[in-house]
């Protein structure tokens, strides 16, 4: 946690030091937002399916409570342990409480963007237990020791040949092998193994059923499926905003979620959980670390509408040139950016500043958050807070100063093209980060008012 | 038709007015060729959007009164800039004045919007034989619905486009991504300058992959980024705003004001 945190924009000139790696970044993310186009464009109602879910979700946000209240009684009717945490900190005692009480110091998980956003994995080692992700791209970050770089395709950022010698390392696959069949069957043996001995299993949450108090976790590799069913106790954590009023609601989500992140009709597994089977225990934890407050900020309550699909990283033109962990948080591109002031506006200072404001991430968000208009009004709060560095201050309010006052403004505009063709070395020069790779644009004699004076006043 | 009873206020934005008059001259030009009487109040500046995109909305309130007191008297306002037009908006407004601030957002129309909806042409004689390639703001697409987004399930339409297939000789080139961003965002051109450029540069490819002359688009601001990277690639293929290419047979050649 002592690591000095680059901000987004230094993090991305890195990333573009290497132009071809990062064209293959681009393409690969690219060809699932057109798998994406491709799928939703099968189904005539898919505008409809998007306003339904964002109602339902808008429902949800604002009848939380209640909601809340009968989930968590269903869910103890059917006989889950139901636990309440308010931050990461408590949610990680927890889980290792819930472990502690078993004696179980190793532990499998299937993807969940909550134990990144809440750290678990760092904690509960520092406590003993030994924890293994069993997705595979999860699983492939984990041994790197990296966070993952997307919160649908972990390990979106690297090529087979890093897979091949990341497995050679740590799972003894042939040296130079790049084969994704080879590597996965190998990845598949050392991940049979875990899942056939360790006694807990945690999974992630994708929807919470109030009506049922039961919940369905998705996932394209069955290992949620193979590890609950296998474990003694199940560990399911969720941030709160994952309910739906509904069960026949999940038609609606289902449809959505795994076209808008993968372009797949249907996520391979839907595995629904309603009750421990018999001899196994089954916690819930339910989380809100930073939730309420982000519920309670009217601009941004909708943020929570999030069902984790991606779809906004892979269209999203920055993220694409700057990969995720350029974004510094468990959630990275524009969704994440709109999340993680909520959580730290010192540290995500610079997150909803580094999208061009274009537009493409709301529009194929599956429950229509309106992303770019609160990475906007992200700005406004940030720059209000203190939170954006002096020089930048200095240097709009010197822009805005020149741009209220029409003769001063026309002083310097004339004086600064003058500039520009006389001394041309004033601005392009190493200072000038416009410079570095574009040219300045011609500066003209007389500008548009000056023409228009002479030729039609 | 004659439009002439309209009052068109004419809204040139700082950039053009300062470094592309010659695109302010083909706006001014085409809609008085089309029959509507423009005036150019000369105080206007700026529609605040550098400020309000870096976090200091707070910041343009003269911009905002400047706007008012410049247009507020006209029928529609008019400028050759989607990213402008949607600033003013989305976001003008005037202490005091809170409804006529509304009134006079709705009266404010970019270029091509202004053309198709309000004077509801869709063909204008011009002239430009040359193979080009359109570049989509994302304001004026995304923001104004010049035409229809890629990523959403519905009908397509292109307001842009469809003035731009009647232009005698021009030849429209298909890119592999009609609507990807250009990474220009205002201040995100050098806060982020290695994203920004990296994805100027990949628009600029699409359009160079198609075999494009000529980059044109309905926002300058979009232009001036890719002019900036094709100039520094000594690329011979030129951008040009779609009001100079409307415009190409009032004047064959487009006076560029004394250098």
């Amino acid at each position: 946690m002592s690591k000095a945190v680059m901000e987004h924009a230094d993090a991305a000139d890195v990333f573009n030091k290497d132009e071809s790696y990062v064209d293959w970044h681009d393409e690969t993310l690219w060809f699932v937002r057109t798998k994406r186009d491709k799928s939703s464009k099968l189904l005539p109602e898919w505008e409809n399916l998007r306003e339904t879910a964002s109602q339902i979700k808008n429902y949800v946000l604002s009848h939380m409570d209640e909601l809340l209240e009968t989930f968590e009684k269903n869910a103890k009717a059917n006989g889950i342990h139901v636990h309440w945490a308010a931050d990461a900190a408590e949610h990680n005692e927890i889980v290792l409480g819930i472990l502690k009480q078993h004696h179980v110091d190793r532990m499998i998980k299937s993807k969940s963007m909550l134990t990144e956003e809440c750290h678990m994995n760092e904690f509960l080692t520092r406590n003993g237990i030994e924890v293994i992700d069993t997705d595979l791209g999860e699983r492939i970050v984990q041994l790197r020791n990296e966070p993952p770089s997307h919160i649908v395709l972990p390990a979106i950022h690297l090529k087979k040949k890093d897979i091949g010698d990341l497995f050679h390392e740590h799972l003894g696959t042939d040296a130079g092998a790049t084969d994704p069949q080879y590597l996965t069957e190998a990845a598949r043996q050392h991940l049979r193994d875990k899942f056939l001995t360790r006694k807990a299993a945690l999974t992630g949450v994708n929807f919470a059923v109030a009506e049922t108090g039961g919940f369905v976790v998705c996932t394209n590799e069955g290992n949620a499926d193979m590890g609950a069913h296998l474990a003694d106790v199940h560990i399911a954590c969720m941030g709160f905003e994952k309910l739906v009023p509904l069960q026949a609601h999940l038609g609606v989500f289902l449809r959505l979620l795994a076209r808008s992140a993968t372009g797949q009709p249907v996520t391979t597994y839907s595995s629904h959980f309603k009750k421990p089977r018999e001899g196994q225990e089954m916690h819930l934890v339910i989380v809100d670390n930073g939730r309420s407050a982000q519920l309670g900020r009217a601009d941004f309550r909708n943020s929570l509408k999030c069902i984790r699909c991606g779809a906004c990283m892979n269209t999203c033109p920055v993220y694409r040139r700057s990969g995720g962990h350029s974004y510094h948080n468990a959630v990275a591109g524009p969704i994440g950016s709109i999340l993680a002031p909520n959580l730290d506006m010192t540290k995500n200072a610079d997150l909803p500043f580094a999208s061009t404001l274009c537009g493409s991430c709301s529009n194929v968000c599956p429950v229509k958050i309106d992303i770019h208009d609160q990475l906007y009004k992200w700005r406004q709060v940030l720059v209000q807070g203190g939170h954006v560095p002096q020089a930048k201050e200095i240097g709009v309010k010197a822009m805005s100063m020149v741009l209220s006052q029409p003769r001063f403004y026309q002083w310097s505009g004339r004086l600064g093209r003058s500039v520009m063709r006389t001394l041309p070395f004033m601005v392009n020069n190493s200072l000038n980060p416009w410079f570095k790779q574009r040219e300045m644009p011609e500066p003209p004699k007389e500008s548009f008012r000056d023409w228009y004076v002479r030729n039609r006043e | 038709m004659d439009y002439s009873h309209l009052k068109i206020g004419l809204f040139i934005p700082c950039y053009v007015d300062q470094f592309y008059p010659q695109v302010g001259i083909a706006t001014l030009e085409l809609l008085e060729k089309l029959g509507c009487k423009v005036g150019f109040p000369l105080n206007q500046t700026c529609c605040g959007q550098p400020m309000a995109n870096s976090g200091f909305e707070h910041l343009t309130k003269d911009c905002n009164s400047l706007f008012y007191d410049s247009f507020a008297a006209f029928d529609y306002v008019v400028a050759p800039s989607g990213s402008c037009v949607l600033h003013i908006k989305e976001h003008l407004k005037v202490e005091n004045r809170e409804s006529d601030s509304k009134i006079l957002r709705k009266k404010v129309y970019e270029l091509v919007e202004f053309i198709t909806d309000v004077l509801k042409i869709d063909y204008i004689e011009a002239e430009f034989p040359h193979r080009v390639g359109l570049h989509q703001g994302c304001h004026g697409q995304r923001g104004l619905h010049l035409s229809q987004m890629s990523e959403l399930n519905a009908a397509p339409f292109n307001k842009p486009e469809t003035l731009l297939k009647k232009v005698n000789g021009l030849e429209l080139v298909e890119l592999d991504r009609k609507d990807e961003c250009c990474g220009f965002g205002g201040t995100f051109c050098v806060s982020e300058e290695a994203v920004s450029v990296k994805m100027g540069k990949d628009r600029v490819s699409d359009h160079i992959r198609h075999h494009a002359e000529y980059i044109t688009g309905s926002d300058m601001s979009c232009l001036l980024h890719l002019e900036g990277i094709l100039k520094r690639k000594n690329s011979p293929v030129q951008v040009k705003h779609i009001a100079e290419i409307l415009n190409s047979t009032v004047k064959k050649q487009i006076p560029v004001p004394n250098h």
